[in-house]
């Protein structure tokens, strides 16, 4: 039979049932056998509504003891977790959850009466229990059942204006966790920091890999977690081993949070991804810190991590290198393309292809993405991931960016087709275009261009729109009113022209 | 009572940092800056930097939410009571 990931919680609830498996932000703790407990309870619960193998269940929960309790109990039960952001807008939630006919919603109390007034006309649900501190919103008429293998389904930004929900299965979670196993070699003694929530692909790494070991995790609340000081007392205070976060996270603790000086000295591994680290940045944090592995980890939510870089010395490196997203792990293979799918040339750039175990199942019920996302290539089936590498003489790859309108930022993906159509529903704006560009610090920057006329159509009206149609981390930098976007002579968007337009914005 | 010298400073550096181009009279009392998306977890951080480089405070970070930063009149009070701090100290 093949490994599941609910196991790794029953295995080690034997082996070490008082051992600390997870610490709350308010210091609230749960042992082995108290998660399993809780998790027993979850999956009896939801057995119980007719929960079985190859079913959906939503998770819209702030990270907590009960909510990795939820996961463990959703996965016992045999089903899948969707888990999506609590903050985000409830329609957003809604369209993920009926989009993929869950046949419940485990959520935070206080979400549970808007999350079912969004949910009535599209997947509508029936009274909600309370089930060991979240509310179980049952639906009255659940999906079929998919495939047993899956896992989770991640949500990420859509080019249509549609969320892609991206399914991994057990095995290909236990491809990377177990690549992770071998190359950091985690013990029963380490106290792992849990920052990414749960609908970020990070959190599998907090999750799945400390509990492979036994070891403990310290969550971090929704609060403390945006507050650079709180991270950096608390990694001192609990003596953190391990730490994964974006390289935002790690600035915002040098800079606002006064990392210098204090006593990190129980790190003993640090792994970022979601962004690239800009180089200046990078030497300054390692600088201020005692000698942990620093990971450079990359991948999409589709491939999970798919390749990984283990810098040997960044506080010494020059201002001018450039960190490799290193060499291919997790058991994939990469192949580095034209778009016909012939490998370029070493040392000439070209779309990174990715096949082996930690690559995802598929989206969800999407049969046209999913036949644009894969190509066959001598009989093995390769993930396009759209990003842009160039293979070095000594076989590691550096990131050269995307091939399409993906922006990637503070670890999160950020679709500009998705923040054009939520924009183009607002009914004062009669055109709109969205561009990234950098600024003179290097840092991503996202600018809506748009037309129209009148007070609902003042930046801050916009903002205000903008927070009620998308994820908060979407929200445009900026908003710049054009008499006509630009076009080519092909009538389509000219958005070379609109970001020259969007770096004039930055230079001043 | 609130400065209103303080107070419009912080207007004016709400708006050229987060809203450029904005028109002041728009940025009312009730503008709520964290909660409805104007200012991220990040752009708060940077504000507190400029309220502590303006005006010589420190905002401690349980105070960087909200609760604390969401309108310019609440931004102002923080910065004024923790100025009070100062003064008690």
């Amino acid at each position: 039979m093949l490994p599941r990931l609910d196991a790794l919680l029953s295995v080690n609830a034997g082996l070490h049932p008082d051992a600390v498996c997870l610490i709350q932000a308010d210091g609230q703790r749960a042992s082995y056998a108290a998660l399993d407990a809780q998790a027993s309870a979850v999956a009896s619960h939801l057995r119980a509504i007719g929960t079985g193998p190859g079913d959906r269940i939503g998770l819209s929960a702030q990270k907590s003891i009960a909510a990795v309790a939820a996961i463990f109990g959703i996965l016992r039960a045999g089903a899948a977790y969707v888990p999506v952001d609590p903050q985000a807008p409830l329609a957003r939630s809604a369209g993920i959850f009926a989009g993929c006919g869950v046949r419940a919603v485990l959520c935070d109390d206080d979400v549970a009466g808007g999350l079912a007034d969004a949910l009535a006309d599209r997947h509508p649900t029936g009274e909600g229990t309370g089930v060991d501190g979240l509310t179980c919103l049952p639906a009255l008429t659940p999906g079929e059942p998919g495939d047993p293998a899956m896992a989770y389904i991640l949500y990420t930004s859509g080019s249509t204006g549609v969320p892609k929900g991206v399914i991994h299965t057990h095995a290909s979670a236990f491809a990377f966790v177990d690549w992770c196993s071998d190359a950091m070699r985690p013990t029963p003694d380490d106290r792992f920091s849990s920052h990414a929530p749960f609908h970020f692909d990070l959190s599998v790494f907090d999750l799945y890999l400390a509990i492979k070991h036994g070891a403990a995790i310290r969550i971090i609340g929704a609060d403390e977690g945006r507050q650079p000081g709180a991270l950096v007392d608390l990694a001192e205070k609990e003596r953190l081993t391990f730490w994964y976060s974006t390289p935002t996270v790690l600035r915002s603790m040098l800079e606002f949070g006064g990392l210098e000086g204090r006593d990190l000295g129980a790190l003993r591994v640090l792994c970022y991804a979601g962004e690239v680290f800009p180089t200046l940045a990078l030497k300054a944090v390692a600088r201020v810190l005692p000698h942990p592995a620093w990971w450079n980890l990359f991948g999409p939510t589709e491939t999970n991590v798919c390749t990984a870089h283990r810098l040997t010395d960044p506080a010494g490196m020059a201002d001018t290198d450039v960190v490799p997203v290193g060499v291919p792990v997790s058991g994939d293979r990469v192949r580095i393309a034209e778009d016909d799918g012939t490998a370029v040339p070493k040392g000439q750039p070209g779309e990174l292809l990715v096949t082996g175990g930690s690559v995802m199942q598929g989206y969800w019920n999407l049969p046209d993405r999913n036949a644009a996302a894969f190509v066959t290539l001598d009989g093995d089936r390769y993930y396009r991931t759209g990003d842009i590498v160039v293979e070095q003489d000594d076989g590691t790859l550096i990131y050269h960016g995307r091939r399409d309108r993906m922006v990637k930022r503070r670890g999160f993906r950020i679709e500009l087709g998705e923040i054009e159509a939520a924009m183009g529903r607002n009914a004062h704006l009669t055109r709109g275009a969205a561009v990234q560009v950098a600024d003179r610090a290097g840092d991503i920057q996202i600018v809506h261009f748009f037309c129209g006329e009148g007070p609902d159509t003042s930046l801050l009206a916009l903002k205000r729109y903008a927070a009620t149609a998308l994820p908060k981390y979407m929200i445009p930098d900026r908003f710049h009113r054009l008499d006509a976007i630009p076009m080519t002579s092909t009538d389509k968007v000219d958005y070379q022209c609109l970001k020259e337009i969007a770096r004039g914005l930055f230079a001043e | 009572m609130i400065d209103d010298q303080l107070r419009s400073r912080i207007k004016r550096h709400v708006l050229a940092e987060f809203l450029p181009g904005e028109a002041e009279e728009n940025l009312t009392s009730d503008v709520k800056l964290v909660s409805e998306g104007i200012i991220d977890s990040l752009g708060s951080l940077r504000l507190v930097a400029f309220l502590e480089e303006t005006f010589g405070v420190t905002i401690p970070a349980h105070q960087i939410d909200a609760d604390h930063l969401d309108t310019v009149d609440l931004i102002a009070a923080t910065v004024e009571a923790n100025m009070r701090e100062l003064a008690v100290a």
